[in-house]
């Protein structure tokens, strides 16, 4: 496999060594004469210096053959939404990924259709939020493009749905109940399956409706 | 009145300020740094706001959702593309002229709907006008035998 990466940072640099240990072929694009020296003995003619929002530079880098796959991932949003950019509607690169450094520019990824994105700051909170769940829902999974989102409930002894059936839950439109994690197994949900507490469920929703999903199935 | 946003105030945003201004239209300027407002001049009667272009909620603030128009003109190339494509496509305004000074990437993206101005190519073409101009001929023209 043919890859560019865009910014050699240290996630740049890293993602690098580990695709030429692999043994694919590599290009690395950085901009800052004294990183690219020290990118240069590490790595040889793997790197390259340049300003890879130049399309002079990137097509010095093989923008063209093209390659399989190009990974920005400098340290500023704007440049790696250019560097996607110009791959993906200049040269047909059928693989970009992203890095967004600021979660806040997320949004603009999206809209601008780069919808292969790496934000370092968001897994991390997603992580916090796993550990410490704020208002009982766990958020698992986004797709963003899709409009989905998968979460994970878990029902506690006053929760307004313990005690019921899945089927008599008023459940807000676009949401459903997929499974029911208990004692260590996972039961599919069904409209009779019962709620107990302890139970842990996973939900898909529509993003917006977690605040209607919280109230029915555990706080009224 | 027409509303018109001009997203970084150096020297030639303030100054599209400044002529929009004197045109009627009702100006708002948007600079990271507030010592810029300096460049409007003493008594610049439009708004102007301290922050970054690319966040949506200072964007709102400086009414974008009723502009007829907005300027990008900061100093960076990928950070006035990047606003230029989220004003034109978040809130559908038509009317958003992008300073992008590398030839390159302002044809790259004129050429994706983007009204890109490229004050590099202007010089360059102005410039080999007024070499021109001076009415110098080679004795020996490049390439004559």
């Amino acid at each position: 496999m043919y890859v560019i990466v865009a910014g050699g940072g240290k996630v740049g640099k890293s993602v690098t060594r580990s695709l030429v240990d692999m043994g694919h072929e590599v290009t690395l694009v950085e901009q800052r004469r004294d990183r690219y020296t020290q990118l240069e003995e590490d790595f040889g003619h793997v790197a390259m210096i340049g300003d890879a929002t130049e399309i002079g530079v990137l097509e010095r880098a093989g923008i063209a053959r093209p390659p399989d796959l190009v990974l920005a991932v400098t340290g500023d949003d704007e440049d790696n939404l250019v560097i996607s950019q110009i791959a993906r509607e200049g040269y047909g690169v059928e693989k970009v990924v992203a890095r967004v450094n600021d979660p806040r520019n997320q949004q603009h990824f999206d809209l601008l259709g780069i919808t292969q994105t790496i934000c370092a700051t968001s897994g991390i909170l997603g992580l916090v939020e796993h550990e410490v769940p704020e208002h009982g829902l766990i958020r698992l999974l986004e797709l963003r493009r899709e409009g989905l989102e998968v979460v994970e409930v878990q029902v506690e002894p006053d929760s307004p749905s313990a005690g019921k059936m899945i089927g008599e839950l008023d459940l807000p439109d676009g949401s459903r109940l997929i499974s029911v994690m208990r004692d260590g197994r996972a039961l599919v949900a069904v409209g009779s399956t019962v709620l107990t507490p302890g139970d842990q469920l996973l939900a898909i929703l529509q993003p917006g409706k977690e605040d209607e999903l919280r109230k029915v199935l555990i706080r009224a | 009145m027409l509303n018109a946003l001009v997203i970084g105030c150096g020297r030639v945003g303030s100054s599209i300020a400044l002529q929009l201004h004197q045109e009627g239209w009702d100006v708002t300027v948007v600079d990271e740094n507030e010592d810029a407002l300096s460049r409007l001049g003493e008594n610049w009667p439009g708004a102007f706001i301290v922050g970054h272009g690319m966040d949506a909620q200072l964007l709102r603030e400086a009414g974008i959702e009723e502009a007829d128009a907005v300027v990008v003109a900061t100093d960076g190339d990928n950070t006035n593309i990047v606003i230029g494509q989220v004003v034109q496509k978040r809130y559908g305004i038509e009317c958003v002229v992008v300073r992008v000074l590398d030839p390159l990437r302002a044809d790259f993206y004129a050429k994706r709907g983007m009204r890109t101005v490229c004050p590099t190519q202007t010089a360059v073409s102005v410039m080999t006008d007024a070499v021109r101009a001076c009415d110098i001929r080679p004795l020996e023209p490049t390439g004559a035998a």
